[in-house]
């Protein structure tokens, strides 16, 4: 059996994004499909579209790369006529006009959080159709169904950045054990004024869970 | 200003009528019980890893129509610049064609620029015009080169999306190629070791898969420097025939000697024919 280059190439996923005060949290698993097969087992599925605005990735891997290299560009021309860093619901306004226009054409859900000297850290989500709207905490992708309940009941509002780091690793765990699109490493990212920390938990150091 | 119609935007774009056409025609043509001609499609492992200088950039040979081998000794490693490469699999003319555009862009955009390309600036071109034509292109490609910036090795797929990554597989044979990869590949090998690697991962590909077959090729792409080894390694000789006579060993020679069937009565008749018109025609030759 071989991979056919006619099975679309997705990032059947799990993303996530948790708001806290003074920034956000955005976590996802590594793993994108072929069919059957896993083509990437290590892939970075949060892009940077600006210094302080990352896009959770989730859908047609084709298209979101090609929608976040698009996003970038435009922010990037932005942010240099205003002479000042862009707005997050800026960026996540861009991602919803092409992700509506082109609703049709695209496979796209996506996750834009970041933060700004306005509102601090937000979090928009951009499902697939191009819907837009600002949440605390969102989840995306195909993993993503197993974990609404653990999310409703574990997250509060007022979280720290630790805390909001703990929780999106143990959702994206659970999902990833749960959904066979979703697995190899958690990559996570605090962003915040001061700046950017990315981590990564490899296989081995996922928190573990009861498993039947 | 007021539009005319609504429902029909101005749109840009590649146009994807004939891509309705084509599915149609190929409806219409199975009723008749008739097929179209097949891409031709180069089947095929490719592969590529980055080691300690540089990249190693791997292939088999064999290009398929259908199940029937079209090319015994095609070659899949195309050049892009002096120091990038990339391989290709899928149907073999977008593969061709693909690269070769993108590299003669890229010649002109160096010209520009006044400076070796960049590994980057190639996936960038590949993945864009790839994304444009929204996999109709079926170039499956493995980007590979040393720039400014150290080694690179881009994986890149028909729809359009990229990676990045330390070693990739592509083709009807990146299964097995990746088998040997997982196993065996480690960060900052020799050369010597990467070229063994990638040939034990390509020779994979072309024993288990019927897709690809025939020689290895490789391309090692250091900085200031590249060895295109083609061929790496003849994995597949053509056998000898074994003959009788010694002289007819190597021409096949299927004629049988004079004598081998006996014969047993001989009658000639010759045939009678008339001269019914005779006629001159001079050929100019001025």
């Amino acid at each position: 059996w071989a991979p056919l280059s006619s099975s679309p190439h997705t990032n059947s996923t799990t993303i996530m994004a948790v708001e806290f005060d003074g920034g956000v949290v955005i976590g996802a698993d590594s793993r994108t499909t072929t069919g059957a097969y896993i083509a990437n087992r290590v892939t970075d599925k949060l892009t940077p579209i600006h210094d302080r605005i990352f896009c959770c990735r989730s859908g047609s891997a084709a298209d979101t790369q090609a929608i976040a290299d698009a996003v970038s560009y435009q922010l990037g021309f932005h942010s240099i006529e205003l002479d000042e860093p862009p707005l997050v619901q800026t960026a996540a306004n861009l991602f919803k006009q092409m992700c509506y226009r082109y609703r049709e054409e695209l496979m796209a859900g996506i996750i834009v959080a970041g933060w700004d000297k306005r509102r601090g850290g937000q979090v928009y989500t951009v499902p697939m159709g191009g819907m837009l709207v600002r949440q605390p905490v969102s989840v995306g992708g195909s993993g993503s169904s197993y974990i609404y309940g653990f999310i409703d009941s574990k997250y509060k509002s007022g979280m720290t950045k630790e805390e909001c780091l703990r929780f999106t690793a143990d959702a994206l765990a659970l999902a990833m054990e749960r959904d066979g699109s979703s697995g190899g490493v958690v990559r996570l990212a605090a962003i915040t004024e001061s700046g950017l920390e990315r981590s990564v938990i490899l296989g081995n150091q996922l928190p573990t869970f009861f498993s039947a | 200003m007021a539009a005319v119609s609504v429902c029909r935007p101005q749109c840009g774009g590649f146009s994807f009528e004939n891509c309705k056409r084509n599915t149609l025609l190929e409806a219409n043509v199975a009723k008749l019980g008739c097929s179209l001609p097949p891409a031709r499609k180069t089947g095929t492992t490719i592969c590529g890893v980055v080691y300690k200088d540089g990249v190693v950039l791997g292939a088999d040979t064999r290009a398929t129509e259908g199940m029937v081998v079209a090319d015994k000794n095609c070659s899949k490693i195309h050049y892009i610049s002096p120091n990038i490469y990339c391989c290709g699999a899928g149907t073999a003319a977008d593969t061709e064609m693909t690269t070769q555009l993108i590299s003669s862009n890229l010649e002109l955009h160096s010209l520009s620029t006044n400076r070796l390309p960049r590994v980057a600036t190639a996936n960038r071109m590949l993945k864009q015009m790839l994304f444009r034509y929204q996999g109709y292109i079926g170039a499956a490609l493995v980007l590979g080169g040393v720039d400014c910036n150290g080694p690179h090795l881009y994986s890149i797929y028909p729809h359009g999306s990229t990676d990045k990554l330390p070693y990739v597989t592509m083709g009807s044979g990146s299964l097995a190629a990746m088998a040997v990869f997982e196993d065996r590949f480690k960060p900052n090998m020799e050369e010597e070791e990467a070229k063994q690697l990638v040939r034990d991962a390509i020779a994979a590909g072309i024993f288990n898969d019927l897709g690809s077959g025939s020689n290895i090729d490789l391309c090692v792409i250091t900085k200031g420097k590249v060895d295109y080894l083609r061929p790496h390694d003849e994995a597949n000789k053509k056998g000898v025939r074994l003959e009788e006579h010694v002289g007819a060993a190597e021409t096949g020679d299927y004629k049988y000697k004079h004598g081998t069937t006996g014969v047993l009565t001989k009658q000639v008749t010759t045939l009678q024919l008339e001269v019914m018109d005779e006629s001159v025609q001079t050929m100019d030759t001025s």
